[in-house]
């Protein structure tokens, strides 16, 4: 085999790193378009909005790439931000809502594992019928009525600031980046997450037990819905039974945006985290300029499609 | 002499890979043109560029004195070019009759015509002495039928070139006689066949001309009757090559693998043998014999309905092929693009991943020990590629295949299961896996190999076990191999 230095190959980290110099340019050109955009104020407003899709991105990032699919997140992120304000009144510290949320979260992520993984349902249906069956739940949990009254030291749990400067939602953010980031890069589990996704077949044959990935998965990505329900519930005050509707979809598309391959087997945690940030930031961006929110929602669609055509064209691998 | 079909100085260069530099081709109408070479030759990226899969860089091609081009498969059938793929991909949920036409179907006053469709399948399964109903599903047939299925489509689109890629891999004796039948009515109404296969006995049996391309140029054109198999070998792999089936000594030691009484409902019955260090055991068998059902079976990927197994005089029970490896077993199975390899990682990834485990510490991945084991068997299996990041899916046959046996070794196996581990594999690749199972008998590992070509068999094995519908029909030793006895074996018809 030849062996090569590892020289830089500029043009192919181009290719391969595509949605990063998006982002760069797009921050670019909205600064230059509107003062307002750079502002610091709007600034840490970007992160703040970012955060919650952010988490649940990193989450959805390894169901995908283990090959499945999860629908249900935006009902477990309500579910779990009414548990959470039902906890969070203030009679008990705020660790338990905490704990508790997640610990939901881990249940119905488990619940959606065991469907797909014994069960044999493919993943869209299964998480179908969660996504509709907890948000029945969270209607029923909360008498269809928004639960509110929660503690002082709850609501600052999103809205304060650390340094001076850095929202508590953006340190949330970062810290379970850096653990996503880990867990899907540096361990055997991370591995073996991108082989199945790769093949399922395969990996069995190669000795993965991936019946235990793929609840394994699921079950991250709704603790993590579980996390953001905790937050969201600090962040609005309130438990609201609709909370979280749709959320499902702006993680998908982060993580699509991102560079994730719907099929399984590849894709980068940074590249996620940038299609994260970039949703804010055109949506910022948008709102900055002035565009109505019904125009966004057509912009967005069109962004989808085009950073996946681009993805798909540059992989050049059959032509 | 009129060519019906010419292709002009031919180059396409993919990231890192050259893999046609200046190649043309002339193919004359009725005759029957075989394309040879090693895997990464360029055969199949020829003829893709033919089929409008890929794009050349340069040069030009002419159908029949007229300048051609065809940007996507569509084009080049409705010019009558048609191509039978290496990488069988039939719809597997469609009934038979619903494939042929796939893309072409038969209208009547605007709508499907189905009873059209399904009368001429019919007809077409009889011609080719196929028992196959026009509604049966393909996930319901074998290998071998899809692949005639594959034919039939072909011959159903009139085409006047067909280019048929490997289209005996997975097919019987028999099977190839009727379909070789076909390849020369067709050839005698006009039609021209380009055969691209690596079975020298078939391609001197049905081919006219033969050219030979190595590294992605064109070495030789010549007709079949001025050539032959060591001629053909020298120009395929640029040296000579003396024995086909090397056979390296190894000492045979005691029975370190024993399976007794394995069954799996319908597809393997109660059998039973034993495994010894050193030794290479051949299985063979007719498709459909039960040989990897046997394998898979005992491998943990498929539940056995009885059975015990026994290593190093102890039994083990397996479950999955986790304990299967835990046990000291490994499989490369038949299939690899589906179960061998994930196509879309890297070849490093690929290689770990059985062993990811032993490459850790308190389950964090040790990344500079997997990229030295990577090199170490990238250079041990010589597998061409310019990095271990390179995707699995970019690779050629041969070289993926050599990544399958590389994940398997690094496991450390004892007791290595191969099926099928040469098909699709040219020559040169062939030999080196060959050599390979004789360095790993040698260090004292036992190794079963599926094979569907007897001759390899008799080449390298000691002994040979033959299945027949599930039943282990006769085992016999190296002294005693002939054809005829292993082939009677394979077909003996349970009473």
């Amino acid at each position: 085999m030849e062996k090569k230095e590892k020289s830089f190959d500029f043009k192919s980290f181009l290719k391969d790193q595509g949605i990063i110099i998006i982002f760069i340019v797009l921050v670019i050109v909205l600064s230059a378009i509107s003062p307002n955009f750079a502002r610091p104020k709007n600034l840490v407003n970007i992160l703040k909005q970012t955060a919650i899709n952010g988490i649940l991105s990193m989450g959805m990032m390894f169901v995908i790439i283990s090959g499945g699919f999860d629908l249900s997140i935006g009902s477990i992120v309500g579910v779990c931000g009414i548990i959470s304000a039902m906890l969070g009144l203030g009679q008990v510290p705020l660790i338990v809502p905490l704990v508790v949320s997640i610990l939901f979260g881990c249940l119905f992520g488990f619940i959606n594992g065991v469907g797909i993984a014994y069960g044999n349902l493919p993943p869209f249906i299964m998480t179908l019928g969660t996504m509709t069956a907890l948000r029945g739940l969270a209607l029923v949990l909360s008498g269809g009525q928004p639960v509110t009254g929660i503690s002082e030291a709850y609501m600052k749990v999103a809205s304060g600031f650390v340094f001076g400067g850095v929202p508590y939602l953006a340190v949330y953010f970062v810290i379970v980046v850096l653990i996503a980031a880990f867990v899907l890069t540096k361990t055997v589990f991370g591995r073996r997450v991108y082989a199945c996704g790769g093949s399922m077949l395969t990996a069995r044959f190669s000795g993965i037990n991936v019946k235990a990935i793929q609840i394994a998965v699921y079950t991250i990505c709704a603790a993590c819905a579980g996390f953001a329900g905790f937050l969201l519930t600090s962040r609005t005050s309130v438990g609201a039974p609709t909370a979280g509707e749709s959320y499902e979809m702006d993680a998908i598309t982060s993580c699509v945006i991102g560079g994730v391959s719907m099929a399984g087997g590849t894709g980068r945690w940074y590249g996620v985290v940038i299609g994260a940030l970039l949703i804010s930031v055109i949506a910022n961006g948008l709102d900055v300029m002035g565009v109505s929110s019904h125009w966004q929602k057509i912009i967005k669609g069109i962004i989808i499609v085009v950073a996946v055509l681009a993805d798909v064209n540059s992989k050049d691998k059959k032509n | 002499m009129e060519y019906i079909l010419e292709m002009k100085h031919i180059s396409k260069n993919f990231p890192g890979v050259k893999a046609l530099d200046d190649v043309s081709l002339q193919i004359v109408p009725g005759e029957v043109h075989a394309l040879m070479g090693e895997n990464g030759a360029g055969k199949s990226t020829l003829m893709k560029i033919l089929m409008g899969i890929y794009t050349s860089d340069s040069g030009e091609i002419l159908l029949n004195g007229k300048p051609y081009k065809a940007r996507n498969p569509r084009e080049a059938m409705d010019n009558g070019i048609s191509m039978i793929h290496q990488e069988l991909s039939p719809i597997v949920d469609m009934p038979v009759y619903e494939n042929i036409f796939v893309g072409r179907e038969i209208r009547k006053n605007g709508i499907v015509d189905k009873n059209a469709e399904i009368e001429e399948t019919r007809r077409l399964l009889e011609d080719l002495g196929m028992h196959v109903s026009p509604n049966d599903l393909l996930r319901n047939l074998s290998v071998a039928q899809c692949q005639l299925i594959e034919i039939i489509k072909a011959i159903s689109i009139n085409a006047k070139v067909i280019i048929m890629d490997e289209p005996t891999a997975a097919i019987t004796d028999k099977e190839v006689d009727i379909l070789f039948s076909h390849i020369k009515k067709l050839a005698a109404g006009g039609v021209a066949i380009i055969y691209i296969s690596h079975r020298m006995e078939e391609i001197f049996q049905i081919s006219d001309r033969i050219t030979v391309l190595r590294d992605g140029t064109r070495i030789n054109t010549d007709e079949a009757a001025n050539l032959n198999r060591d001629k053909l070998i020298t120009m395929m792999v640029g040296r000579e090559i003396t024995d086909i089936y090397p056979k390296m000594e190894a000492t045979i030691g005691d029975v370190v693998f024993e399976a007794k009484n394995i069954s799996r409902k319908g597809l393997v019955k109660d059998v039973s043998f034993q495994l010894r260090t050193g030794e290479i055991l051949g299985l063979s068998g007719l498709i459909g014999a039960g040989r990897s059902e046997l394998l898979e079976g005992i491998f943990g990927v498929s539940k056995l309905e009885r059975g015990e197994i026994f290593i190093h005089g102890k039994k083990v029970n397996i479950h999955s092929p986790k304990d299967a490896i835990k046990a000291g077993l490994a499989l490369v199975t038949e299939d690899r693009k589906n179960s061998g390899l994930n196509l879309v990682g890297t070849i490093a990834s690929n290689i770990t991943m059985v062993s990811i485990a032993d490459l850790s510490k308190n389950s964090i991945v040790n990344d500079g020990k997997i990229r030295k084991v990577s090199d170490e068997y990238i250079d041990k299996m010589k597998i061409k590629t310019p990095s271990r990041d390179q995707v699995v899916g970019n690779l050629s046959g041969g070289n993926q295949q050599k990544v399958v046996i590389a994940k398997w070794l690094l496991s450390n196996p004892e007791i290595i299961f191969l099926d099928e581990p040469t098909r699709g594999i040219d020559v040169g690749a062939k030999r080196d896996i060959y050599l390979l199972i004789g360095e790993l008998v040698k260090s004292g590992k036992a190794v079963i190999v599926v094979s569907s070509e007897i001759p390899e068999l008799m080449g390298i094995c000691d002994r040979i076990m033959i299945m027949a519908e599930g039943n282990l029909t006769g085992i016999v030793e190296r002294a005693e191999f002939s054809q005829e006895k292993i082939m009677s074996y394979a077909s003996t018809i349970s009473v």
